[in-house]
C-alpha cells in the first residue's frame, strides 16, 4: 500500500514507474494493462495471420499443395477463431481503449482498476485453453461451431469452446468497466457532447459487449452440455433443432461484428480531423450513428440465415433491418470525407490508413448490399463473395483503423516516433496487397466458388492464385510494420507531447504519460476537434 | 458501346440454367453498377479533396466548418431510399422464387457426408446425379441424414440448406440442357469440398425415357458415363414407386389402426386428401399439412393436435428411417 501511495506523487512515466516483471504482472495501471493487451493480441494476430498465409499457399493449386483436407479444415478454423476471439474483439477496445479512454476523458484510471487486471488474466486463461486445444489436435468446425457438426466431430471442440466462453467474461468485465468509467470519471466540466468520438465508439461497443456476450456464454454452455450429456437442444436426432444454435450464435456474433468495427470507426474519427486540421464534420451525427449502429446490430442476426430454412417472414424482417444498418454507416463515410474539405491535409501513415479505411470499408459496405438483398443472397451465400465482403469490413476496416491508431498513438504510448518513410512503403504493401488478395475473391465467389473448400474446381485456379500472390504482398507489408514499430521502441526519435497537433486530452500530457496521467486535473476543451482557421503551412 | 457489351454479358458469366436466374442476375447487376457509382463518388471526393487541400498547397486559410444539416439530411435520405429500394426488389424476387410452382415434378434430396442422394416419385434413386426435364416445374424436397449441408447450383443461382430433421424446398424450372455442377455450400467435414454432384438437364422426351426405363438416349449416356459411372448401378428400374414403398411402411407399422385412407375418421384423422389442406388445431391455430408437419407429427405427435382428436399418437422417433419417412410422405401425397 505504501508503494502505491508513493506512486501517487510520482512524476515518472508509467513505463519507468516500477521496475521488474512483477511490476507489470501485478499492475493496476490501465496503461500497462493496455500495453499487455496490445502485445498479447498482436501476438495472436501474427499467428492467425501466418495461418492465413498458409491457407492461401494451399490454394495455389486446386488440389493438395501442402496439407491434407483435415489439416486444412483445422487451419481455417484456427485462423478464424483466433482472429475473431483473440485479436479483433479485444484488440481495439481492450488494448487502445484501455490505454486511451481514461486519458481522453481526463481520468486517472478506469473505474475498477483491479477488475481491469482481472479481465486481462481471464482473457489470458481463455486464450491459453484455446492454444491448448490446438496443441491437443485442434478443432475443425469453423469458428462458428455450427451444430450438429460440432456435436459429432471428435476434435477438441470442448476445450476451444470453453476457452471462448471464458474469454467472453473478460469482454463483459471490460465493457462494464468502460461504461462506469465514461459515466463517472470524466474530467470536471466534460459533458457527453464534449467527449472525443473514440470515447463514444468505445461506449457503444461496451454496451454491446455487456448485453450480447452473455448470450454467447449461454449458447456455448448449451453446446458443451449437448456434447457432454446429449441433452438434445440442438441435435435433431434427439428432438432438438440444429438451426436454433445458429439463432443463438448469431444473436451474439452479429453484434460482435460491431464490437469489432465500431471502435475502428472511433479511431478514424480521431485521425481525420487531426490530419486535416479541421473540425469533424457533423460531430453529433457521427457520435449518435455509433449508438444507432450498436442498437440496430442486435436485430439483424437472421441475415446470416437466409437460406437456413428460416421462415420467409423472418427473412423479410432481417433483410429490411439489415438495409437500415447501412444508413448510419453511410452517414459516417460521407461525414469523414466532408471533413477533408478546405482542410490542411497531411498524408502521414495514420492518415493513409484512415483514408484506406474509408475506401476499403465503402467496398465492404456496398458488397453488404448484395448480401442483404434476399434473392441475390440465395446465390452468394456461403461463397467466397461473403469471405471477401467480411474481410473488406474486418481487415479493410478494423485492421486498417488499428494500424492507423497504432501509428498515431505509438509516440504517446512509448515516447518514440516511428520512421515515416519506410512505414509509408509498408502501408503501400498492405494496401495494394490487401486488394490483390481479396478483390479476386468477389469474382470467384459470384461465380459459385463455395467457401471452406479444400479442393476447388479448376476454373477458379487463376482467381485463387492472384489472391495468394496478394497474401504475400500483404504479409511483407505487415512484417515491415512489425519490424519498424519494434525498432521505433528502442531507436525511434524521442516524441514530443503532441507531435500531430491533436486537440484531445491525451495530447496535453507527457509522452509517455506519467502513472497518474496528468500533472493537474485537465480542463476539457469545449469541443474536441476545435481546429480554428489557420494559414496553411504555418502550423505543424 | 463497351458498357452495352459488358452489360449484355452481365457481371456473372455463368449460364442461366433456371428460369429464375435471369431475375437474380438483373438485381445483382443493378446493385453492382450502383456500387460502382457510389464507390466512384466516394473515391472522387477523397482524391479531389486530398489534391486540393493538401498541406503543400499553401497561401490559403483552412475553414471552420462544423457540419451541414442539409448535406447530412441528403446523405441520410438518399441512401435510405436506395437501400430500401434494393430490399424491396430483392424481396419481391425472393417471394417469386419461394412460390410453389404448379404441378411440379417432386424429387427428394438427401444430403449425407459426403454425397447427394436423389429419389424420384417412382422410386428411382440416383447418387450425385440429378436428372431434370427442361421446361418442367421442379420441386426439390431437401433434408439431411447427418449434419447440415447446403444444396447449391451456381448455374441456377439457387441454394438451400439441407437440415437434419427438417424439410426445406427449392422450386425452379430448368432451362438449359447439359450438365451443371452441384456444390455443398455449408461446411460438413473432411469431404466437404468433394461433396459434388451434377444437375443434368434433359429434353422432356429424353427425361421421360430415363424416368420410365432408366436408360438414356445413346449420346447422353456416353457423356454421363464418362464422367461418373456411379449412378448407373442404382438407375436400374425400381421395383416399387416411392408411394408404394410408403404403403408398405404404413401397413407394417400399423398406422391403419388409427388412420384410414378412405375418408372416415378413426381415432386419428383420415389421410385421404389430407396433404396440402389447412386444418384447425386444438389451440385455435391452423396448420397446413405439408412435409414438415407430417414429419413433426411422426416424431413429436403432441406438438400440433388436430381439433376434435385425442392426443394419443405415440412417437416414431428412432423407429423410422429418413427414407421411410420420405416414403410415407409420398404415400400420403398419393391419397388424392
Amino acid at each position: 500500500m505504501s508503494e502505491a501511495h508513493a506512486a501517487t506523487h510520482s512524476n515518472l512515466s508509467y513505463l519507468e514507474d516500477g521496475k521488474g516483471i512483477w511490476s507489470w504482472i501485478a499492475t493496476v495501471d490501465h496503461k500497462r494493462i493496455g500495453v499487455m493487451y496490445l502485445f498479447t493480441t498482436l501476438f495472436f494476430f501474427a499467428i492467425a495471420g501466418i495461418l492465413a498465409v498458409v491457407l492461401r499457399l494451399e490454394h495455389l493449386t486446386p488440389t493438395r499443395t501442402l496439407m491434407g483436407s483435415e489439416t486444412y479444415n483445422k487451419v481455417f478454423t484456427l485462423h478464424g477463431a483466433l482472429m475473431v476471439f483473440t485479436f479483433i474483439i479485444p484488440s481495439i477496445p481492450a488494448a487502445l481503449g484501455n490505454f486511451f479512454l481514461p486519458l481522453m476523458i481526463g481520468a486517472k484510471d478506469v473505474a475498477f482498476p483491479r477488475l481491469n487486471l482481472a479481465s486481462y488474466y481471464i482473457f489470458v486463461i481463455g486464450a491459453a485453453l484455446a492454444v491448448l486445444a490446438i496443441v491437443l489436435g485442434g478443432v475443425e468446425t469453423g469458428w462458428t461451431f455450427y451444430t450438429p457438426y460440432s456435436i459429432r466431430t471428435s476434435t477438441q471442440v470442448v476445450l476451444t469452446v470453453l476457452g471462448v466462453f471464458i474469454m467472453g467474461f473478460s469482454s463483459i468485465f471490460t465493457g462494464l468497466n468502460f461504461i462506469a468509467t465514461i459515466h463517472k470519471l470524466r474530467a470536471p466540466g466534460m459533458t457527453f457532447h464534449q467527449m472525443p468520438i473514440f470515447v463514444w465508439a468505445t461506449y457503444a461497443t461496451s454496451i454491446i459487449q455487456v448485453v450480447a456476450t452473455p448470450v454467447l456464454g449461454i449458447t456455448l454452455f448449451l453446446l458443451l452440455m449437448e456434447r457432454a450429456l446429449g441433452i438434445g437442444i440442438f441435435d435433431a436426432k434427439l428432438g432438438g433443432d440444429p438451426v436454433l444454435f445458429q439463432h443463438f450464435f448469431w444473436f451474439y456474433s452479429h453484434p460482435a461484428v460491431y464490437i469489432m468495427i465500431v471502435p475502428g470507426m472511433g479511431i478514424i474519427s480521431e485521425l481525420i480531423p487531426t490530419f486535416s486540421r479541421k473540425p469533424l464534420f457533423g460531430y453529433r451525427a457521427v457520435a449518435y450513428s455509433s449508438l444507432a449502429i450498436a442498437l440496430i446490430s442486435f436485430i439483424v442476426w437472421g441475415h446470416h440465415m437466409f437460406i437456413s430454412g428460416q421462415s420467409d417472414l423472418a427473412n423479410l424482417l432481417f433483410s429490411v433491418l439489415t438495409m437500415l444498418v447501412g444508413v448510419p454507416t453511410a452517414i459516417k463515410i460521407f461525414n469523414w470525407s466532408a471533413t477533408l474539405y478546405k482542410g490542411s491535409i497531411k498524408l502521414d501513415v495514420p492518415m493513409l490508413y484512415a483514408l484506406s479505411f474509408i475506401f476499403l470499408f465503402t467496398i465492404g459496405g456496398l458488397t453488404g448490399l448484395f448480401l442483404a438483398a434476399l434473392s441475390v443472397d440465395v446465390h452468394l451465400h456461403d461463397t467466397y463473395f461473403v469471405v471477401a465482403h467480411f474481410h473488406y469490413v474486418m481487415m479493410g476496416g478494423t485492421v486498417m483503423a488499428m494500424l492507423g491508431g497504432l501509428h498515431y498513438w505509438w509516440p504517446k504510448m512509448f515516447g518514440r516516433m516511428y520512421s515515416e518513410g519506410p512505414s509509408r512503403v509498408a502501408w503501400f504493401f498492405v494496401f495494394v496487397g490487401f486488394n490483390v488478395l481479396f478483390l479476386p475473391q468477389f469474382y470467384i465467389g459470384s461465380h459459385g466458388m463455395p467457401r471452406r473448400y479444400y479442393n476447388y474446381p479448376a476454373e477458379f485456379t487463376l482467381g485463387h492464385q492472384i489472391s495468394t500472390v496478394g497474401s504475400w504482398l500483404t504479409f511483407i507489408g505487415f512484417l515491415m510494420h512489425f519490424i519498424l514499430l519494434f525498432h521505433a521502441l528502442r531507436k525511434g526519435k524521442k516524441a514530443e507531447k503532441n507531435p500531430w497537433g491533436g486537440k484531445t486530452l491525451e495530447w496535453i500530457t507527457d509522452s509517455p504519460p506519467i502513472t497518474h496521467n496528468f500533472h493537474q486535473t485537465p480542463v476539457p476543451p469545449a469541443f474536441p476537434y476545435d481546429y480554428k482557421p489557420e494559414q496553411v503551412g504555418s502550423a505543424i | 458501346m463497351l458498357f452495352q457489351k459488358a452489360y449484355a454479358a452481365g457481371t456473372i458469366a455463368l449460364p442461366q440454367a433456371a428460369k429464375v436466374a435471369a431475375k437474380i442476375d438483373l438485381l445483382h447487376d443493378a446493385v453492382f453498377w450502383l456500387s460502382v457509382v457510389l464507390l466512384a463518388l466516394v473515391t472522387a471526393m477523397l482524391v479531389v479533396f486530398i489534391w486540393n487541400y493538401h498541406r503543400s498547397k499553401t497561401g490559403r486559410m483552412t475553414e471552420y466548418i462544423l457540419g451541414s444539416h442539409f448535406f447530412e439530411a441528403l446523405w441520410t435520405v438518399i441512401p435510405l431510399i436506395l437501400f430500401l429500394g434494393i430490399f424491396l426488389w430483392g424481396y419481391i424476387d425472393y417471394l417469386h422464387l419461394r412460390t410453389p410452382l404448379e404441378d411440379p415434378l417432386e424429387i427428394n434430396v438427401v444430403g449425407r457426408q459426403w454425397m447427394w442422394n436423389f429419389e424420384y416419385t417412382n422410386g428411382r434413386k440416383t447418387l450425385n446425379e440429378l436428372f431434370l426435364p427442361k421446361g418442367r416445374a421442379v420441386k426439390l424436397i431437401i433434408t439431411s441424414e447427418d449434419v447440415i449441408h447446403s444444396f447449391f447450383v451456381p448455374n441456377f443461382r439457387l441454394k438451400q440448406d439441407s437440415v437434419p430433421g427438417m424439410y426445406t424446398y427449392l422450386f425452379f424450372e430448368p432451362t438449359v440442357t447439359g450438365e451443371h455442377p452441384i456444390y455443398c455450400a455449408e461446411f460438413c467435414g473432411t469431404g466437404h469440398s468433394d461433396m459434388l454432384g451434377k444437375a443434368i438437364i434433359l429434353e422432356k422426351e429424353d427425361f421421360n425415357q430415363w424416368f420410365q426405363t432408366g436408360n438414356l438416349p445413346g449420346s447422353i449416356k456416353k457423356l454421363t458415363q464418362a464422367v461418373s459411372p456411379v449412378s448407373t448401378a442404382e438407375a436400374s428400374l425400381p421395383k416399387k414407386s416411392l408411394a408404394e414403398q410408403g404403403k408398405g411402411v404404413f401397413d407394417s407399422k400399423g398406422c391403419f389402426a388409427c388412420h384410414s385412407v378412405d375418408g372416415t375418421a378413426k381415432i386419428g384423422p383420415t389421410l385421404l386428401k389430407s396433404f396440402g389442406r389447412n386444418e384447425a388445431l386444438q389451440d385455435g391455430k391452423t396448420v397446413t399439412v405439408d412435409e414438415n408437419y407430417i414429419r413433426e407429427s411422426l416424431m413429436d405427435p403432441q406438438a400440433k393436435i388436430l381439433k376434435g382428436f385425442p392426443p394419443s399418437m405415440p412417437t416414431f422417433r428412432g423407429l423410422l428411417t429418413d427414407d421411410e419417412v420420405n416414403a410415407l410422405i409420398a404415400f400420403i401425397k398419393s391419397l388424392k
